[in-house]
């Protein structure tokens, strides 16, 4: 399944202002974030619930440039590690904020009794079984709750409202950007003892806020744009590993990660319907809530006539897109040939995407593995173990060459590494550290 | 246990691999990416040794007797060690393997990377890693308020700490190029002296706090490998001395150019 990936602004692209698509509040619900073709200005849609949002794991995207076959390889391996470099970096940057958070503010480890209502059962630490119920049932409700938005995402996709979609989005946006920065801030200020002002918080809160739906609705530098993705993801990432019980984050992740391999896998799976139907229509999936890594600048197009210029457009990147799994673009998604002449000074630098649910759920674990616990060995084998898998997945990118999900293999291989240094190596090396052993 | 001690083991643990990254690294993707997976290797090494030590620590009925549980733990480190080298060269097959299929695909040369650069990497990976699980927890601890060997331990704990395992993140690097340079020429007496060696600093510190007895002896291993690597890659003491009078030759080689 070839996904199209294609920015309708990317052809302004001539400014350094990057138009995104739409606002990228991660919705609580999953997985897709659709893209809607800009002509009618819609934008995922994303179903508020509650205003949790949490945006749907995405699909990397990589974008190709057409060439002549045996170019193709070369230029996917070419690309290939530096791509993997330019997501290797926000997701890091990602998981610092959220580490550094969790280490120093303590409020995002506090256990309140609050939860959220997609968790409605309550963890009762005495009894193990009673435990491993209810995280299972909170798991059951938080995932249905997930499909359940998706299919209604699918269903709005396709009897096409726009409108709609892109209102949800702006209102989830609207409450990422202002409430839960403003909590994030207050809750620094009282760790470190900062006496602040009302005016001046207000000030503060209100510029980051419009700034940030401005550069993520609209148009904005590319880099503030990811700045504010990232401060998103690490934002919702700290949302999760507040309010979800202990041992309901951790099957909450690992059925998440089963759930995106079904949704973007199967031929029935509502994610994998979205990418077709987008493609039927030939519109660009998921432009929102998508962590782009590049700018695609067009330059002197010979032949502007319309499918090939769509198709240019189409490996423009502009906005970030929330798609679940990874994508590398199909050339021919179109049918038609592109014309890619050697004397046109068409420059591209073909980025990668990655959506911000998937953000989210690394933070998530990694901010758990560093919740619990003084120890710090947890926390950098997990983010070892996502790096690899992200490294891994867009390797099976590279050589599939098709939507894949993102989220499986580092989430399982988080998973297994939490739990087995949490337990296993963890008295090794302090054993070892006690007596000043070295390995 | 200030911000003095924090910093300053910190910086001696972790500056030398730190400037190795940043100056040698940093700019190559490929090299990023081949260094994560070198620290991940060592990592699945130690897991794997971890649950050996635990089982048999386990199946033994736990730690209740001290001498059977340091027994325990002096078996889980000459095990971890081995099992150290087999993963490294795992890596180094699986690097082996990478570079044909990406050489055999692309037209041109393959990637720009050699396998010794790849050795370089992947030894500074399993360095890097193995630096980083021993130290981040003392440096973390360091930060925080308490006395040094109030019961009676040693007080150069963090520097001790500190300094081997610089020493440790310098040697991984050495024994990665020494063990793929070995496993390329398939001499096999390299590799068993790569294991030998790393035996040999294990054992040593099994002599802490002695430290006198374990940091120098450290330290001059550490030097021996520096030169052993050094002529392994390509070094020599011709292209030392054109380095040091600076002629411009054609000629003029570099370890990491290659």
């Amino acid at each position: 399944m070839n996904s199209s990936d294609s920015e309708e602004d990317s052809y302004n692209e001539r400014s350094a202002l990057v138009q995104s698509e739409s606002p990228t509040t991660p919705s609580y619900n999953q997985d897709h974030d659709m893209s809607l073709p800009e002509e009618t200005d819609t934008k995922r849609r994303r179903p508020v619930s509650s205003g949790l949002d949490e945006p749907v794991p995405v699909v990397v995207e990589r974008e190709r440039v057409a060439t002549p076959d045996g170019e193709e390889e070369e230029l996917t391996l070419k690309y290939g590690a530096k791509h993997v470099i330019m997501l290797f970096i926000p997701v890091t940057l990602c998981m610092v904020v959220v580490v550094a958070t969790i280490k120093s503010v303590s409020f995002y480890t506090e256990k309140s009794g609050q939860r959220l209502i997609y968790t409605p059962f309550e963890e009762d630490p005495n009894s193990v079984g009673q435990r491993l119920l209810n995280s299972f049932l909170n798991m059951i409700v938080m995932i249905s709750v997930i499909v359940f938005m998706t299919i209604i995402l699918v269903v709005l996709y396709k009897y096409r409202c726009y409108k709609f979609i892109q209102g949800w989005l702006i209102l989830s946006s609207l409450m990422l950007l202002f409430w839960f920065s403003f909590m994030y801030l207050g809750e620094v200020f009282k760790t470190y003892n900062v006496a602040m002002d009302y005016p001046t918080l207000v000030m503060i809160i209100w510029n980051f806020g419009v700034v940030g739906m401005i550069c993520i609705h609209w148009k904005g530098p590319l880099r503030l744009q990811q700045a504010y993705l990232i401060v998103i993801s690490a934002l919702m990432a700290l949302i999760f590993i507040k309010y979800l019980p202990e041992w309901s984050a951790w099957v909450i992740l690992g059925a998440i990660s089963i759930y995106d391999l079904i949704a973007v896998l199967c031929p029935k799976g509502p994610l994998r319907m979205l990418v077709e139907t987008a493609q039927e229509r030939n519109e660009p999936i998921f432009p929102a809530l998508i962590y782009s890594s590049a700018m695609v600048w067009m330059v002197g197009m010979a032949d502007v006539s319309n499918p090939d210029s769509a198709n240019e457009r189409q490996r423009g990147e502009g906005g970030a897109r929330a798609q679940e799994g990874v994508e590398s673009e199909d050339d021919v998604v179109q049918g038609g040939s592109r014309r890619y002449s050697a004397e046109e000074d068409l420059e591209e630098d073909r980025g990668i995407k990655l959506g911000l649910g998937d953000f989210i759920f690394y933070s998530v674990l990694v901010g758990k593995a560093a919740a619990t616990g003084e120890d710090w060995n947890t926390t950098l084998a997990c983010f070892v173990a996502i790096l690899i898998g992200l490294c891994l997945t867009l390797l099976l990118l590279a050589i599939f060459k098709k939507a894949l999900p993102a989220l499986p293999i580092s989430i399982t291989f988080g998973l297994v590494f939490y739990f087995s240094t949490d337990n296993l190596v963890r008295p090794f090396m302090d054993s070892l550290a006690a007596h000043q052993y070295y390995i | 246990m200030t911000l003095a001690v924090f910093f300053g083991c910190a910086f001696i643990a972790f500056g030398p691999a730190f400037a190795l990254f940043v100056f040698t690294i940093v700019k190559d993707p490929l090299r990023i990416i081949i260094l994560i997976a070198g620290a991940f290797f060592w990592l699945l090494s130690l897991l794997l040794s971890s649950l050996v030590w635990f089982i048999a620590v386990k199946a033994s009925n736990g730690a209740q007797d001290p001498t059977l549980h340091r027994g325990l733990l002096i078996f889980g480190v000459f095990f971890s060690v081995l099992l150290q080298e087999v993963f490294r060269f795992a890596y180094y097959r699986l690097l082996r393997k990478a570079n044909e299929g990406l050489a055999a695909i692309s037209d041109e040369d393959g990637l720009d990377i050699s396998v010794r650069q790849m050795a370089y990497v992947a030894g500074l990976g399993f360095g890097i890693m193995s630096g980083a699980f021993s130290m981040i927890n003392i440096l973390s601890d360091s930060l925080g308020p308490g006395t040094v060997g109030i019961f009676g331990d040693s007080q150069y704990y963090f520097i001790t700490a500190a300094l081997m395992t610089l020493a440790l993140t310098l040697l991984h690097t050495f024994w990665g190029v020494v063990f793929f340079e070995g496993c390329e020429k398939s001499r096999w007496w390299v590799i068993a002296a790569v294991v030998a060696l790393h035996l040999l600093v294990a054992g040593l510190s099994l002599l802490n706090p002695l430290y006198e007895g374990s940091l120098p002896p450290v330290y001059g291993i550490m030097l021996l490998m520096a030169v052993w690597a050094f002529f392994s890659s390509g070094g020599s003491l011709h292209n030392l001395s054109a380095l040091c009078t600076r002629k411009t030759q054609p000629y003029t080689r570099y370890i990491m150019n290659e």
